[in-house]
Order: structure tokens, then sequence, then C-alpha cells
């Protein structure tokens, strides 16, 4: 494999690692908060068909994207309703929602478009589109590092910066502002929040609304960059993907970016068979590649990364004691 | 008209939970810069009324004034703003937060940490000098004693510039040295003027540290009286409405053939720390063996080791018939066929389904025994009732009702409960944890009576408890227990509790750490 095969498949690792990497840190919000929520996926999907709808009926992106989070926000709203205000199961309301997803997004296209439950493909406007980095062209000529930012690091549309960006800024919200340390808090044991006079509800859906517009983000990329369009499942399992990157990471922000690129790395060579096949010299054959990031996301849930210690009061309604 | 010489002073509060009165036109006055201790048996309405005052519950009628001012308080935060600080009996620390972050939480200066954290460091070690209440700010704490947790509550609330400062059974998880140094910075807050309210049922702690102490009971309260001018026997018949036998009441055991020899015993919890690191004893018949120790040093996995529940090696004996610690026959049913009983220490997770009747409760471990069956098929629940009401009749469980769930039973009934089911099964060994925690004094003296009846029928009891008080009445002999290991054993006649305190904190006889 040369160096250029090696840039092409981190490049689309880096583009396939931005979805997951948004529904990670929406997981982690929500999660260091103690609202669980395996209804990632279906938040994901909701956001992607409501962007690819609304982008192409406006002709707008950023319609789209406002539409996307719009959409997302709603689920978790409904999340949160049901898990802190009713304290329900936070497990049965994320299938529920997932499945309600499923659904509601192709009945929805389908009532729109008629073509299937899908959207019309979306193009001009209506997408984001690549951005060239400043001196990329001009610094191609450096070696190795050249190569490296004129094709992985430039020429992605804005929403995978924004998602790089969103690491940091999570690590700086978590562990040095007065909310992070509250999100934190209420997450390892809301009874400490409570006596402090700190409400435990707003500090929960306070979260889970973060939960709801990163998750929208990571929708509307996925419909208005990465593709073209919605398509029926498109979000196909990311949503647990990423819940599985969050373990792997053990809650822990820059380590979500670590554990989402390595997944987007598996997803990527998925799409390059025959580079594969050139390295382990034996024929790989495509679904098994394809199922890759599925049998190590199966992995990771099944507790061989080593041991990780989720957040204490996680999946646990607050009920105020005496 | 409040006076203003008062911290607190409550005015016919009252408070109910649906059909249950809580509190019933509550009056209470609390003079500035003292130690107030307020005492009553469990459900007596302590909690509730404390709860009010920190804003968790909103009385139904009466007023509250703080430092002479009438204040409402709807949540914690008004509490917080009025001067009150709580510790809680349960801390409300986050485990793996520093000492730094969980006091800062929820006082912090401006939407970024860094400046709230500054300053806090420096607020705490003027505190701590000031308070004696030294911890490191760094520490993690879950890498606390719980002695120093306690301190962090405390430092949490002075943070928040409290004036008054209540504290919920602080003492029950302290060693006595521990509890000694608490009830000196209670006494040192005092002297700075804060006023401090003692919510206890220790009858010697009241004695020892407050000013003034106020009864209550079944929600109502009895009556406030200077410390200095009262007895605990006065105290403990206005908590309980009658007298009360403080000493139990029993005479030297006449100790027979040894009934349960251990030896080498050890055992490991889930992620594989040893817990228990090989103790050896024995207990004869006709005698109490009392294991003293703070909660959390191997004295739980003593008791599920010998009660079947937990797996272990080394060698048992039961009337030197040896024990399997694993495997087949290392269960509880097996162990109750051998003739053990287990009051175990957490009544309701392992003694009790709360949501099940009296009568199920009374059969649990005891449901294959031959009276209860009928045609060899069946459990007979005629005879489970019948059964379990005369047990209810004879240990005085309020209400003798055997249909009602366990949950609807107060702690001391539902320990009645699970003591009756052991004991009337005559066994030769009874394992018995905590047999008081969370009773009323009344039950106390009972359940007390009960194991000493036991003992003087010839059987062999072991004992856990980390009340110092119940062990050192109730036992022939006491064996200290630190970090899983016997510290060693004492005569309670001869030894002090200055003596086993030192045992209990992990120090020999010498003064050395072990």
């Amino acid at each position: 494999m040369d160096y250029a095969t090696l840039l092409q498949i981190l490049d689309s690792s880096l583009r396939l690692a931005t979805p997951l990497l948004f529904a990670c840190l929406a997981g982690l919000y929500s999660e260091r908060a103690g609202i669980f929520d395996i209804g990632l996926e279906g938040k994901m999907l909701m956001a992607a068909m409501a962007s690819a709808s609304v982008a192409f009926l406006t002709g707008s992106v950023w319609a789209g994207l406002f539409a996307g989070m719009l959409a997302s926000l709603m689920l978790a709203g409904i999340h949160g309703i049901a898990s802190i205000t009713f304290r329900g199961n936070q497990l049965i309301s994320g299938v529920a929602l997932n499945f309600v997803a499923s659904g509601i997004t192709v009945l929805v296209a389908q009532r729109l478009f008629g073509q299937g439950g899908r959207t019309p493909p979306l193009e001009g406007d209506a997408r984001f589109t690549p951005i060239i980095l400043p001196l990329a062209e001009e610094l191609r000529g450096v070696p190795v590092l050249g190569p490296l930012y004129a094709e992985v690091i430039s020429g992605h549309p804005l929403l995978v910066y924004v998602a790089l960006l969103a690491v940091p800024v999570t690590w700086w919200v978590l562990y040095r502002t007065r909310f992070g340390l509250r999100l934190r808090a209420v997450g390892e044991n809301p009874a400490a929040v409570d006596t402090a006079g700190i409400s435990v509800k707003g500090l929960r859906f306070a979260a889970v609304a973060i939960t709801g517009i990163l998750c929208g983000l990571a929708g509307a990329y996925m419909a208005t960059a990465l593709q073209a369009g919605f398509g029926r499942e498109m979000t196909a399992g990311r949503g647990y993907i990423a819940l599985a990157a969050l373990i792997f990471a053990k809650w822990r922000p820059v380590a979500a970016l670590w554990a989402c690129l390595l997944f987007g790395f598996f997803q990527a060579l998925a799409l390059r068979p025959d580079v594969v096949e050139a390295v382990v010299q034996v024929k790989v054959p495509v679904p098994f590649l394809d199922a890759l990031p599925y049998v190590l996301t199966v992995l990771v849930l099944a507790g061989f990364v080593g041991k990780a210690i989720p957040p204490r009061a996680g999946g646990e309604p607050y009920v105020k004691e005496r | 008209m409040a006076h203003a010489g008062y911290a607190i002073e409550l005015k016919g509060i009252s408070k109910a939970f649906g059909p249950v009165q809580a509190n019933k036109d509550i009056h209470i006055a609390v003079p500035k810069g003292t130690i107030h201790g307020i005492i009553g048996e469990n459900g007596a309405g302590k909690s509730t009324l404390m709860s009010i005052l920190y804003g968790f519950y909103r009385a139904d009628s009466g007023e509250i004034f703080i430092n002479g001012k009438l204040t409402t308080i709807p949540d914690s935060q008004s509490a917080i703003r009025a001067g009150i600080g709580m510790v809680f009996q349960h801390f409300k620390l986050v485990q793996n937060f520093t000492v730094l972050e969980n006091v800062v939480l929820g006082a912090e200066e401006g939407a970024l940490l860094a400046g709230s954290l500054s300053k806090a460091r420096k607020v705490l070690s003027d505190l701590s000098r000031e308070y004696e209440l030294d911890v490191d700010p760094d520490a993690v704490i879950e890498d606390l004693s719980v002695g120093h947790q306690q301190r962090v509550e405390i430092l949490k609330a002075l943070y928040r510039q409290a004036d008054i400062l209540i504290l919920d059974e602080p003492t029950g998880v302290l060693t006595p040295a521990e509890a000694d140094h608490l009830f000196r910075i209670l006494k040192g807050l005092r002297d700075q003027g804060k006023t401090v309210v003692l919510i206890t049922h220790k009858l010697r702690e009241i004695m020892e540290t407050t000013d003034n102490v106020s009864v209550m009971r079944r929600g109502t309260m009895v009556g406030t009286v200077k410390t200095s001018e009262t007895s605990p026997e006065e105290l403990a018949e206005l908590m309980v409405g009658r007298k009360v036998l403080l000493e139990v009441e029993k005479t030297p055991a006449m100790a027979g053939k040894t009934v349960l020899k251990v030896e080498d015993l050890r055992v490991r919890d889930e992620h594989g720390v040893e817990r228990l690191k090989g103790v050896s004893f024995e207990i004869r018949a006709g005698e109490i063996l009392g294991i003293a120790g703070v909660a959390g040093n191997g004295q739980s996995e003593l008791l599920e080791a010998l009660g079947g529940i937990a797996r272990a090696t080394g060698r048992v004996e039961l009337n030197g018939v040896e024990l399997p610690l694993s495997g087949k026959g290392a269960d509880g049913q097996s162990r109750r066929a051998a003739g053990i009983a287990h009051v175990p220490e957490d009544r309701q997770a392992l003694g009790l389904i709360m949501d099940f009747t009296a009568w199920e409760n009374v059969a649990f471990g005891y449901h294959n025994a031959p009276e209860y069956q009928k045609n060899g098929l069946f459990m007979d629940n005629d005879a489970l009732r019948a059964d379990t009401e005369r047990k209810m009749e004879r240990f005085d469980v309020r209400p003798p009702i055997p249909t009602l769930a366990a949950k609807s039973f107060s702690g001391g009934n539902q320990q009645k409960i699970v003591v009756a089911r052991e004991i009337e099964r005559n066994p030769d060994l009874l394992l018995v944890g905590q047999p008081t925690r969370g009773v009323d004094i009344g039950a106390i003296e009972f359940i007390h009576k009960q194991i000493v009846a036991l003992r003087d029928q010839g059987k062999a009891i072991l004992l856990v408890s980390v009340e110092l008080d119940e062990i050192r009445s109730l036992s022939d002999r006491i064996a200290v227990m630190f970090d899983g290991r016997i510290m060693g054993f004492r005569d309670p006649e001869t030894t002090d509790e200055r003596e086993l305190g030192l045992l209990m904190a992990g120090m020999t006889g010498k003064g050395e750490a072990a």
C-alpha cells in the first residue's frame, strides 16, 4: 500500500468518523448526567430525514440543518419527559423512540416525495460542500506533511471541523466550567446536587437538550454532507456504534475522538477491499469487512476493553429521599 | 413574637403524609450558640422535622423563625441562604470528585471553575485551622475514611457560611475516637457562636455533648430539658413513654462444650480483594461472642461465610463436624439444616422480602419444614399463618397480623419478625448482625432479652454490631475486627471503651499500627 492510498483511507476514516463523533459526544453529555440514551440512533435518523427534506424543499442546507436539530431535539425532549419527569425506564424509552423514528421517517418521506421513503437527491446549496483550508494546494509539495494536510485535513464539509472542535470544547465544558462540574456530579450522585440546592431535573434536561442538538448535527451531516439525501435506515446502527465508542472511551471526550476514529477507520476499510487484500495477502470477503465495525462494537459492549465504570447514577431516575 | 436570641424557633409545625401524622404541632426553640440535641425513637418524626427545616418538605401548617425572623423554606437553596447547613446520615458527596470539587459544587463563584476552586482552597485551609477539620483538599472522596468524609460534609456547610449546623445521626459510622473528634469539632463550632442541632438515638452522646435536649415521641414534642438537669433514664422514659431498662440483665455465662470452631477463615469479594484475612476463633455453648469493629472491616463477610452466603476458604466445624465452605452444601439452606440460624445485618435486603406478607417471610428458609407441608406436595399455608400468628404474639410484633406486607411494619417490628423466625427454630448457633440497627428502644430491650435467653438455653451466639454499647452489654467475650483480621479478644468486664476503640482503629495495645 502506498502513501497516497493510506491518505485516501484516512480521509474517508475522518469523514465516516464524524457522525459517530457527534453521536458519541451527544451520548457523553446525556450519560454523564445520568440519563442513558440508547436512542441516539433514532434521533440521528429523524434528523437525517428532517434535514434532507427541508434542505430539498427550501434549497438551503442551513434550513435543513436547523430542521434536523429541531427534529432530534423533539425526540430528546420526549426521552427527557419520559425518563426525568416521569422517571420511566430509560432503556425502554430509548428503544421505543428508535422504533418510532424508524417508522415515522419513512412514512413522512414517502408522504412528501413518494419515492419509496427516500428524499430526492440534494444538490447545490442544499448540501454542505467541502472546504479547502488555506494553503492546502500550496503546501501539497511539502514531503509527507503536505499531502497529509491537503488530502486528510483539508477538503471536508464544515460539519467535520465542527465535530473535531466539539471535542476540546466538550472537554473544557466538562472539566473547567461550573456547568460541567454540576453535570458530572448529577450523573454520579444526584442527591449531592439536590442538597446543594441545584435542580437535578434542570441539569438533566439541559444535558438531554445538548444530546438532541448533537444528534441533530450527526443526522444532518449524514444526509446533507456525507450523502446527498435521506434513505430508509440510512444511519445503519451508527447510534449503537457511537454508544460502543463511548464505553470504549470510558465517557471521556478526548478518548471518544480516538474511539470514533478507530470505528471510522474500520468503516473506511470496508470501502477498500482491494487495499485490505493487498495488505493481508488474503482475499477478505466484503461482507466480512462491512461487519467489522459491528463486530468491534459487540466486543466493546461485551467488555473486552477492560473495566469501564459508567457514571454511578446512570439509568436511575432520581427520587428525592428524606 | 419571636425571640431574637433563638437561632431556630418553630411554632406549631405539622406535617402529614396521607393518614400518617409525622409531625403534630411541634414547638421548639434552639438558643443561639448552643448544641441542641433532638432525640426520639425511629419514626418519632425527627427526620421529617429536619427535612422541613432544610426545605425537602413543606409543613402543612406552622411557622419557622430563623434568628428571630419569620422565614419560609421552600427548597434547599433557601435553607442554605438562611444559614442552615445539614450533614446527612448518608453523606451527599460525589465519590470520584476531590474534596475541593465537592465543597464548591453548588456554591461556585462564576461560570468558570478556576476562580472558585482557588478561593475554596484558601477558605478551606482557614476553616481547617480554626476548627480542627483537617482534610487534604485534593484527596478524592472514595479514598477517604468515613470520618474524613464527614468532615468534608461539615466543611461544605461552613463554606456556605452556615450558622446553624444540623447533624443527623452523625456517629453511626464512626469509631469512638472519630466520634470524640467530631464532638470536639462541634464544641469548637459552638464556642465560635455557631448553633448545632444534633439528632441521635444515642443517649450517651446527648448526655456528653448537648446543652439542651428535646425529646420527640410519635410525631409530637414531648419536652425540652437542660441536659445538665436530666439523666439517661429520664430521657429514655420520655422517648418511649414508659420505664425502660437500659442495662441488659444477664447472669455470668455458663459456657459448655465448643459449638463453633473457625480456623483461618478467608473471604474474597467479587473483585478478588481479600476482605476476611484469616480469622480463627471458637464459640462455646451458652456463650455470646461479640464482634466489635467499624462497619466494613470484614464483619459482614464473616457472617456471610458462616451463613453460607459467601464462598470462603479455611476450616469451620459445627459440633465437631466440618462444614463445606464452597460448592455443594455451602448455602443458607444447608446451614439452617445443620443448625445455624442467621439474622442478617441488612434485614431489608437479606432478611425479608418487603413486598411479601409477614407469614410468607416467616416461611423463608424453613419452607421445606415437614410441619408446613400437606399431602406431600403442597405448602400448608393455613398452618404457616397460624404459626406466624403464634410467633408474632410471643415476640410482641405489632400489629400481629400475618397477612400484612413486611414493609408495612416499623423497623423494630420487622426485626422482631426476622428474629422470631430464626430463634424459634431452636438453632445450635445463632449468627446475628446489627440486631438493633434502626430499631426503637423498646424493641431493643426486647430483642436483647431474647438473645440472652437463647444463650441461657445453652446455645452459641455470634453477635456482630457496630454499636459498642450493645457489644459490651451483651457479650461474654469480645473480639475486635480491623481490616479483615481479629485484633484481639477482650473480656467485657475488664476492658474499656478506650482500649476497644484503639483496637477498632487497628492499634494494638502498645499504640502502634498493626
